[in-house]
């Protein structure tokens, strides 16, 4: 990528945006939290790729979806089967009636490993799976809805419906799935103990990175003719479609993305927490991690970030102190994002800030004109 | 009462220690006293836990919010009411206990969060706590990692045996078998409606059952699981009548629990008549608040212990739940459960003479108690409890009446030989 | 499965089960007619709905309490007073919401769901708070209880022909204020075209303000009747919602036939498939049949063909 290319690509405000973020995830936190508050913050990142992948859905391409949870979820299984099947080895289950196999199929009777668990031995099929089975079910799901035109509300209400299946489905399925305990008890990685807090610490740090590869890829779709053509979508659909494009396609495609998105953040909070369980799959979850996206501004890559860091913290420090004023707050919060700044952080941030940082950044260079080019949010 | 003395820095409770700081009150002595004092909290407590001279922080964790709370009010109320009885007689080894609680939220992974934040960074001595099964497995490992000791409440379906946990409430096998070998014997019941909510703890007690039952040579008519929340139950009741089974034995949870009697009750199926007999291992006298006593009249539970259980122990305690928190208020069979966790643990730190997680889990099998509410119960070497069960029958004021008891104490029995 | 029963006996439980679809199918009506009018005429996803039908609950709960107090001589009489009591309390709550949050809201229909679910949120904890995290229970009337044995094996819920009777005046009386009120007449245009409704003279914001309050009145009725056949807790109402707008939407969202007819395919298929199959099972598939036909067909099955 040339000079110019990668400046319009990552124009010079972002770019300050994205070095905060990075200093404040990699330097900040790190060296102020102990290992237990970075475990968290690391959790609560994990929720920061489904809001960004909503970011994309949402905010540029109008779609609303109320079941992303069902793909954090798949991601999250995908990993935790991996996972349950090396903690499962037949050292460790010698007490079981048949050993080799999870526990909880043990106390369902099963005598072997159900055949879609097979290929979750290895782990290469399991990287692999944890991307592309969410993004096939979501390419499913896009091309019988946006191929038939459902959009807006019907479609947040369909794909909050397919929540409720996959959590009565994976309830009632506890012998193949683990019922609603989820698959619990996760140990190592490779011979890696993950529940030590040195490889706390380096998942960590892998969590951030692969959230800035997923914020690179979401700015550049953002960045693109396809980010354009999404605005473009959500402001006047029929517009788009006579102007000669095929509207579903580009929307399948980012619902997929999406999708991954969230595939990938369940898969790190399977690893970050040792644990997947069906109340991810939810509609709780589901519409919460649409709040953390609203919260920090449904328009911005990185308000995404900063929003589900503020919701969750304010979350655990208030369920901390005034467990019982929690909903209260968090209601309250819901419905000040919608009615008072509904661009939320990112929103606030542009009307009040960024014109002065603007000033600065001109002042300290050459002067040039004032870009319109909305920066990202700083909590 | 804690008086604070010239240039101490911490109150201290016990006489002795007062009399000792009084007489060591010189500057010069300062180091001294502290050392000295110093020296015995170090030797009950070796590994850091949050334990001063004058008390020691344990952690209470239930939903407070969330489709939980319903149940797991009661819980938190037992264990502050044991706390505070505790405190009243002096505390654990001459300390207070103080407790720090967190909301679980009715949420698996909040619980496994706090439970790491009671243990890393509160250090507290034991933690009392979770109610379902999900919880508890999502906070397990937590306890294992970091050495917690967690007092469990809950019935639960078993397949679980843990040296972090003691189990305070009924096994599986505990609860169940007692009740059916006395409807079978009581009330000559042949054929058998298996019902549930549909999750780990309904299926497998009702695996559990539905061995038992066909070991006894009876049948089993029929075994359905609804999903949790589910509000109807019409089809399910022309099912039951179709195949005229002598017994519903029903393990429905939450909601699902009060549509599901109503409905019964609506359907014509008057339990009193005990035709078909419920028979249910999930209604305590909390549920029956919701449900309302005029649609539970007429059916049995079997539980190990029930408010109107008579004897002196529950008396008190019933009084002084009452006392504490309100005099309309009921007690099931997991907030006495509950209730036995801080006393439990009282007695395995006083005989092991120390707060250290690994001297009570040594300490703790063979430990009894003769005040518990239920009666005598007595911790097993799997960390469960010996304790007996009863058989209840619900009256219209939404008490149940104890018409059976099991003459020894039953022996929990986690992983069952044959019923797997 | 039938081997084993004589021909008097399956008729009968046929004649119950497809007793228990009707009763299924009033429970759905009453439950979708209130998000029906709210979310299919005003484009409004409330997500709230749930929670103005426990607030419904609640104010039977109340009322029962209140009777057998201070009336018991009237206690037979007291759950229509608590209707029409439940009716007006969430009738004042659903006006003062839109007056409140909604109407600032309509050219945004995905933010009121952000909204309504703050909302459903703040009133569960009210209800905690101010009831207890405990279910209530509700004391019914005697008559109410117990079943009608129209012969030796049919026996039908007295609860159940109560709701089915309340259903069906209900919707009614819907119809009527719909399609043959002035009122009525008026909710139609603004839906159809609110600009051109304004500019004809109709108070829109009047109109949106008794649409809205109007829904979740007959929220608050449903609740009330809910008390007979489900639980009454802070969270019960999250119980009802996606049932409620999967009949809402698979009927067609702006039609009220639709809705009703949606309201009975659904129930009958789900009591159908309870009966067969296993509960859990049969609500998997339930719901997946309606997602697949809402894949093949949209705008439901009774689309109102507007322009927009």
């Amino acid at each position: 990528m040339s000079y110019h290319g990668f400046k319009s690509y990552l124009p010079q405000q972002d770019l300050l945006g994205f070095a905060l973020l990075a200093i404040l995830l990699l330097v900040i936190f790190p060296l102020s939290m102990d290992i237990f508050r970075l475990n968290l913050v690391g959790k609560y990142l994990t929720y920061a790729f489904v809001a960004l992948g909503l970011v994309l859905c949402w905010g540029y391409g109008g779609i609303l979806s109320l079941g992303q949870g069902v793909f954090f979820g798949l991601g999250g299984y995908c990993m935790a089967m991996f996972l349950k099947l090396e903690a499962s080895n037949p050292e460790a289950t010698k007490i079981q009636s048949t050993p080799g196999i999870p526990d909880f199929m043990d106390w369902n009777q099963l005598t072997e490993l159900p055949f879609f668990w097979q290929p979750f031995h290895s782990l290469t099929f399991t990287l692999i799976a944890v991307i592309v089975v969410p993004s096939i079910f979501a390419y499913f799901i896009g091309v019988a809805m946006f191929k038939r035109r459902v959009g807006g509300v019907y479609f947040a209400i369909i794909t909050q419906a397919l929540a409720a299946i996959l959590t009565i489905l994976i309830i009632g399925q506890q012998g193949y799935t683990g019922g609603v305990n989820g698959i619990t008890d996760l140990r190592t990685l490779k011979g890696w103990d993950i529940r030590s807090d040195e490889a706390k610490y380096i998942l960590y740090f892998v969590n951030v990175a692969i959230l800035f590869l997923c914020l690179f890829a979401a700015q550049y779709v953002r960045k693109s003719k396809l980010g354009r053509l999404l605005v473009a979508m959500r402001e006047r659909e029929d517009r788009v479609r006579f102007s000669g494009y095929d509207v579903s396609n580009f929307k399948i495609f980012v619902f997929c993305l999406g999708a991954a998105f969230s595939a990938i953040g369940g898969a790190m909070f399977t690893l970050q927490v040792g644990f997947m369980s069906p109340s991810f799959v939810g509609i709780v979850p589901s519409i919460e991690m649409v709040i953390f996206c609203a919260v920090g501004g449904r328009l911005s890559l990185l308000g995404a970030v900063y929003g589900t860091l503020l919701v969750n913290w304010a979350k655990t420090s208030f369920s901390e102190s005034f467990p019982e004023l929690w909903l209260l707050a968090m209601g309250g919060l819901f419905i000040a994002v919608v009615l008072a700044f509904p661009n939320g952080l990112a929103g606030l941030y542009q009307t009040w800030v960024a014109p002065r940082v603007d000033k600065w950044l001109a002042n300290l260079k050459t002067p040039r004109p004032l870009t319109t080019n909305p920066l990202e949010s700083r909590s | 009462m804690l008086t604070k003395f010239p240039g101490s820095k911490k109150p201290h409770s016990s006489l002795r220690r007062r009399i000792l700081q009084g007489m060591l009150a010189l500057p010069a002595a300062m180091l001294l006293s502290h050392s000295a004092l110093a020296a015995s909290t170090a030797e009950v407590n070796t590994t850091g836990l949050a334990v001063t001279d004058s008390t020691v922080k344990v952690g209470i964790l239930h939903s407070v919010t969330g489709t939980m709370a319903i149940s797991e009010t009661g819980s938190v109320q037992a264990e502050k009411l044991a706390i505070d009885q505790i405190n009243a007689m002096g505390g654990v080894l001459g300390r207070k206990i103080e407790f720090i609680q967190e909301d679980g939220a009715s949420d698996w992974p909040t619980f496994a969060e706090k439970s790491k934040k009671l243990l890393v960074n509160d250090k507290v001595a034991a933690v009392f706590g979770c109610w379902t099964s999900a919880s508890r497995k999502a906070v397990l490992p937590v306890f294992e990692q970091y050495n917690g000791m967690l007092y469990y409440p809950t019935f639960y379906e078993g397949l679980e045996e843990s040296p972090n946990v003691i189990y305070t409430g009924q096994e599986a096998t505990q609860q169940i078998l007692a009740g059916i070998d006395w409807v079978v014997k009581e009330k000559g019941a042949k054929s058998f409606y298996l019902l549930g909510s549909d999750y780990i703890w309904p299926r497998t007690s009702n695996k559990i059952a539905r061995k038992h039952i066909e070991k006894l040579g009876l049948k089993v008519v029929g075994e359905e699981y609804y999903p949790l929340g589910h509000t109807q139950f019409n089809s399910v009741i022309n099912k039951i009548k179709l195949k005229k089974p002598d017994v519903i034995y029903a393990i429905v949870v939450g909601g699902s629990n009060v549509a599901f009697y109503k409905q019964l009750k609506a359907a014509g199926i008057d339990m009193t008549k005990e035709k078909p007999l419920v028979l249910t291992i999930s209604v305590t006298e909390d549920e029956i608040l919701g449900i309302g006593g005029e649609n539970m009249v007429g059916a049995y539970a079997s539980m190990k212990y029930f408010q109107s259980l008579d004897n002196d122990n529950n008396k008190k305690f019933v009084e002084a739940f009452k006392a504490k928190w309100g005099k309309d208020i009921v007690i099931g069979d997991v907030t006495q459960a509950a209730y036995l966790g801080p006393w439990l643990w009282k007695a395995a730190v006083e005989k092991a003479g120390s707060f250290d997680i690994d001297k009570i889990k040594a300490a703790s099998p063979g430990i009894e108690l003769t005040t518990a509410p239920e009666g005598y119960v007595k911790i097993h070497p799997n960390h469960h409890l010996w304790s007996k069960t009863r058989i209840g029958h619900a009256q219209l004021d939404g008490q149940y009446k104890v018409v059976y008891e099991t003459k020894e104490l039953m022996e929990p029995d986690p992983f069952p030989e044959g019923y797997q | 499965m039938f081997a084993d029963y004589s021909m008097a006996e399956l008729t009968s439980i046929f004649a119950m089960q497809a007793f228990a679809g009707l009763i299924l199918f009033s429970v759905f009506v009453l439950m979708a007619l209130g998000l029906a009018i709210i979310f299919g005429q005003m484009g409004v996803i409330n997500m709230a709905h749930g929670e103005f039908m426990i607030l419904g609950a609640y104010i039977t709960y109340l009322t029962s309490h209140i009777f057998s107090e201070y009336a018991q001589n009237l206690f037979d009489i007291y759950f229509f007073v608590a209707m029409i009591l439940a009716f007006i309390v969430t009738f004042a709550l659903g006006a003062l919401v839109e007056w409140g949050l909604i109407r600032h809201l309509y050219k945004r229909p995905l933010d009121t769901l952000l909204a309504t679910w703050g909302l459903s949120l703040i009133l569960q904890q009210i209800y905690r708070s101010v009831f207890g995290a405990r279910e209530v229970g509700v004391t019914l009337p005697d008559w109410l209880m117990g079943s009608v044995a129209l012969s030796e094996s049919i026996e039908i819920p007295i609860n159940g022909l109560f709701v089915m009777g309340l259903t069906l005046i209900i919707a009614v009386g819907v119809a009527l204020m719909m399609y043959r009120s002035r009122w009525g007449c008026q909710v139609r245009a603004v839906v159809q075209n609110r600009t051109m409704a304004g500019a004809v003279g109709i108070n829109t914001e009047k109109v949106d303000r008794m649409t809205f309050a109007l829904g979740c009145g007959i929220a608050g009725i449903a609740g009330s009747a809910f008390t007979m056949i489900g639980s009454t807790g802070p969270t019960s109402g999250q119980l009802y919602i996606v049932d409620t707008f999967l009949v809402v939407v698979f009927g067609g969202a702006s039609s009220l036939l639709g809705t009703i007819a949606s309201a009975f395919t659904i129930s009958q298929a789900q009591s159908t498939m309870e009966f067969f199959l296993s509960g859990s099972m049969a609500k998997v598939l339930t719901l997946l049949v309606v997602v697949g036909i809402l894949m093949l067909r949209p705008q439901g099955l009774f689309a109102l063909k507007i322009r927009r």
